[in-house]
């Protein structure tokens, strides 16, 4: 059984059924994100010394990552662009480049982390409310790099066969994927300057 | 889309591109910048939410979107600003108290 609305728009929505649910899906996003930063104010704002993030986190690190995940959404767009304009091969540079981005992004992630553990005294998630908060809104938001690594990473790979069979519905996934995507990226955009530099 | 709008997309999604990496210096160099933690946390979010608003517009398309993405997100919009103001009003109201 087909389902229905894949590639044609639903006539009340105006929407592919996938577009829909992923903003749905984004919109519930937004509230657990939100719940996070609500409770950062709310730590933050409940001492009167709240540490600054340079006295624990590496701004330089956090930058390149920074410039890592807005590079990876612009080829991500750019992949979708390319099955737009019927381009397979640029579809295939474009979201390649965007899963060496997100990797890029993990491997910095990774040797942050380790630089916390291995600091003396290490410094932990229990070992104050600034790194508390900060440990569990950076890990919240790798989980989901991790996640749209696997997702793009399929597309990438055995996922694509479907450009052959039904090139729409494929391009409308990538468009889907995106939108995920360019969320995480969105997310970071804030955790940056909140937990790194104010 | 046609092939000539997405052509002309792909040139926006490279200014937007290098806007959003000039403002993310600009982002570190206000930390830099010795004007007060409010103000600095009011200028720092200021430019994070015009790059937030960058990727959300282009990149997600949302300068051109259906109405029923955008009553969508009014609704998220007006729930997220709930969840964010509940610690703003409870830190208010220690102020009176105190």
């Amino acid at each position: 059984m087909d389902i229905p609305f894949n590639v044609k728009e639903r006539p009340d929505t105006g929407l592919y059924n996938g577009k829909l649910g992923i903003w749905l899906f984004l919109a519930s996003e937004v509230m657990l994100f939100g719940g996070l930063f609500s409770a950062y104010i709310f730590l933050r704002t409940g001492v009167d010394n709240w540490p600054a993030g340079t006295e624990y986190l590496d701004v330089r690190l956090a930058t390149l990552n920074t410039l890592f995940l807005i590079s990876s959404s612009v080829t991500m767009v750019m992949s979708w662009a390319s099955l737009k304009l019927n381009d397979f091969k640029k579809f295939k540079f474009y979201s390649g480049t965007t899963l060496l981005f997100a990797f890029g992004f993990l491997v910095i992630k990774y040797f942050e982390y380790s630089a916390k553990f291995s600091h003396v005294p290490p410094y932990l998630p229990s070992t104050n409310n600034f790194l508390g908060i900060y440990f569990t809104m950076t890990g919240l938001h790798v989980l989901h790099v991790i996640g749209g690594i696997v997702v793009i990473g399929y597309y990438f790979g055995p996922g694509s066969k479907m450009w052959k069979a039904d090139p729409e519905r494929f391009t409308n996934r990538i468009e889907i994927v995106g939108l995920y995507w360019h969320f995480v990226d969105l997310v970071w955009i804030f955790l940056f300057p909140v937990l790194y530099l104010l | 889309m046609t092939p000539d709008e997405v052509k002309h997309h792909i040139k926006t999604y490279v200014i937007v591109f290098i806007a959003l990496a000039f403002l993310t210096v600009v982002t570190v160099a206000i930390s830099y910048l010795d004007i007060g933690v409010k103000a600095g946390i009011a200028l720092g979010l200021f430019v994070a939410s015009i790059k937030a608003s960058l990727v959300a517009c282009y990149f997600m398309h949302l300068i051109d979107e259906k109405t029923t993405i955008y009553w969508t997100l009014i609704a998220t919009a007006i729930s997220f600003l709930i969840l964010i103001f509940l610690p703003i009003s409870t830190m208010l109201a220690q102020a009176r108290i105190y």
